[in-house]
């Protein structure tokens, strides 16, 4: 069994065995919802931002979590919001309109095999709970329009620690 | 082909005095490492930098180092912070590592404050607790989540505990696929304790442990301003040179490998003296981008003034009717055709103001244009060229042996031959570089000069490479091969004369460009 089976299965469970009784032990964080997790290779949950931030009131987002074999060592898993219907992608100066997220953590420099699905969840709920910009990353047409690269391979420039 | 090799053996024989220097220059008066290799000889105890001072301009001061020579280096250092400061060599290693191998500021802060600087650099002193495995009970791994009995366990000294198939995984990860080193992180988020050499070993194989010393070696390199790795494929050497960034405006830091391998300190591109980096980095942008095609364009063309469309005129009379829109103008003043009364085929509003303003800038560009061809025209011959001449060492020897056997001429007589295609080749890539840097020139006094030495080596490289053409049957002549020995030697002989008057310029700033080489502001598009 790799690593990455193993310590997914670890998780799952840990989210699961307590899922059903979730208004009481608030395993996920509020917010944070497992929407599928039939496999170990792919995750979806769903988040809102709970105050009252109104660029993204009443919305629910969906992310997209991709592991690899050797999750939480090695490749970082990758992360992105998916468009759906009732599910929009989020403004954000850091979020493109295709759903890659530009994030330290999602980075092969800011990753640490500590994190997990649910830190990663937490710091981009409040990634967005923090941001007062209603507006997309700079050149996020010509980024759309250009980029073939996976989110992980981006070299994304950290220019701006303030949003 | 004398003064090439005079050259190269001055060279070398520097490079045996030098070596020897290394370890006194920790003696000289406890300066930074890096002033070691000072351009300025007069405060520096060291006899090879003295023999450095060699009346050749276009010569910079450099050593090339073998894989061994590096480790050699490297274990001397780590001796003698062992033998200083009274610790262990990995604990040293790690300390030089942290410093960036700057020995003088390392013993200096250590010094000043031993504590800081080993919490800084993150490792453990006491002797007394060395680096181990533990099995603590009620241990919850935070990376698998495992948390079996008798799980075994390990954490350095910032206390972020890991079970030993994480920490082993997650090190073979930084070492087999990301090829990190000095700097491995501890596996918690945030936390900059790096892993020492001994904790390692604990935790990984012995090949793994290799590979961490392989890449040690390598980070040893790359942490020090003064060494760079040959870029040669296959090559692993190391060159040391003392030219600094800034004064790559002032100096062409050229050096030659032990492998053959020619290359610039300042940029690691290949040789391409006279230009200076900043001149070369341009150059290869605007070639490479298409700045050029906007040029044409904005020389032959001009835009429909109602759609925008793009015009090229190539014949005919200036009244204009815009196939898109039909839109009807003139060419001349680019205004409505309508408007030109009578005095149609003629434009008479041809010298107002903002008429002319048009013409000039269209003619600007043009000349501008023009000027860029022109240089790039032969900056792309010798290019190609010095392409051709990369079958051109196979084909050198074919013809070597080939004329052996038909004058009968012993291998040792054919050598002329293979100087005869080095200096071709290497004349042909300092030419190269002579027409990007006069695109870049501004003309003054010393252009001309200039000129004249570009064209005598040009002329020189030419004739020897038609000599060097010809048939078996005449290549046997001995005159030719008198000849051919003459204009290798005069071309070496021509080369090096303009290397060391560009150089010369450079270096006392008598070169005016028109582009700024300091802050990468440009004067012209």
């Amino acid at each position: 069994m790799s690593l990455g089976t193993k310590r997914l299965g670890k998780e799952l469970t840990k989210v699961l065995i307590r899922f059903p009784c979730e208004q009481i032990q608030k395993t996920l964080p509020p917010g944070i919802t497992l929407v599928k997790a039939d496999d170990l290779q792919e995750w979806l949950l769903d988040i809102q931002v709970l105050d009252q931030n109104p660029i993204y009131a009443g919305e629910t987002y969906r992310l997209k979590f991709r592991f690899g074999k050797q999750y939480p060592i090695g490749i970082t898993p990758e992360v992105v919001f998916t468009k759906q219907e009732n599910r929009p992608i989020p403004m954000h100066p850091h979020i493109y309109s295709n759903g890659i997220i530009c994030l330290d953590l999602l980075g092969s420099s800011g990753w640490s095999p500590v994190q997990n699905v649910e830190s990663v969840c937490m710091s981009i709920q409040s990634m967005l709970t923090g941001n007062t910009k209603n507006h997309r990353p700079e050149g996020d047409a010509d980024f759309v329009s250009t980029n073939k690269a996976r989110p992980k391979d981006i070299e994304f420039y950290y220019h701006d620690n303030e949003v | 082909m004398d003064s090439d090799e005079d050259f190269l053996s001055t060279v070398s024989s520097d490079d045996d005095i030098m070596l020897d220097d290394s370890e006194n220059d920790d003696m000289s008066n406890g300066d930074e490492f890096d002033d070691a290799f000072d351009e300025d000889p007069d405060d520096e105890p060291d006899m090879g930098l003295q023999k450095q001072k060699t009346p050749v301009a276009y010569d910079v001061g450099y050593k090339v180092y073998s894989p061994g020579d590096i480790q050699k280096q490297q274990e001397e250092m780590m001796n003698e912070v062992n033998m200083i400061l009274e610790m262990s060599k990995e604990d040293a290693a790690i300390l030089l590592r942290h410093f960036r191998w700057n020995k003088e500021r390392l013993i200096e802060d250590f010094m000043d404050n031993s504590d800081k600087v080993v919490e800084a650099a993150g490792i453990v002193t006491s002797v007394a607790n060395p680096p181990q495995l533990e099995t603590l009970s009620e241990f919850m791994c935070d990376i698998c989540c495992d948390d079996d009995e008798g799980l075994r366990s390990f954490a350095m000294k910032c206390g972020h505990r890991y079970c030993v198939n994480c920490y082993r995984h997650y090190l073979t990860q930084k070492i087999r696929e990301e090829g990190e080193a000095a700097r491995i992180q501890c596996p918690a988020e945030g936390c900059s304790r790096i892993i020492d050499a001994r904790s390692l070993d604990l935790l990984v194989t012995p090949e793994l442990s290799d590979r961490y010393q392989e890449l040690l070696n390598r980070t040893y390199v790359e942490d020090k301003d003064t060494l760079k790795w040959c870029p040669a494929p296959d090559c692993e050497n190391a060159v040391e040179c003392g030219i600094k960034k800034k004064d790559l405006d002032k100096v062409v830091p050229t050096v030659a490998c032990g492998c053959g391998y020619r290359f610039c300190f300042g940029c690691i591109l290949s040789d391409h003296q006279p230009a200076p980096c900043e001149l070369v980095k341009r150059w290869l942008k605007k070639c490479a981008d298409d700045s050029e095609t906007a040029n044409w364009i904005s020389a032959n063309t001009k835009e429909c003034p109602k759609c925008n469309s793009t015009i090229e005129k190539n014949g005919g009379c200036n009244h204009m009717t815009c196939r898109k829109c039909k839109h009807e103008f003139c060419w001349m003043c680019m205004g409505l055709w309508s408007e030109h009364g009578t005095s149609w085929y003629n434009c008479n509003r041809f010298e107002e103001k903002s008429g002319t303003d048009a013409r000039d800038a269209q003619a600007k560009s043009r000349v501008s244009l023009e000027r860029y061809l022109h240089y790039y025209n032969r900056y792309a011959n010798h290019e190609q060229s010095a392409r051709l001449d990369k079958d051109m060492y196979t084909k050198t020897e074919k013809k070597m042996v080939q004329l052996q056997s038909a004058s009968g001429m012993s291998w040792i007589e054919v050598q002329y031959l293979n100087s005869a295609s080095q200096a071709l080749q290497t004349c042909r890539q300092t030419l190269k570089w002579t027409y990007a840097f006069a695109f870049y020139l501004a003309r003054n006094n010393l252009t001309e000069i200039f000129e004249d030495n570009q064209k005598d080596l040009e002329f020189a490289a030419e004739n020897l490479s038609e000599m060097f053409e010809k048939p078996i049957s005449e290549l046997a002549d001995s005159k030719l091969k008198v000849d051919i020995m003459d204009k290798t030697s005069y071309c070496n002989k021509r080369r090096l004369i303009l290397l060391q008057d560009t150089a010369e310029n450079l270096a006392n700033g008598r070169w005016t460009f028109n582009v700024d080489l300091k802050n990468g502001q440009s004067g012209r598009q």
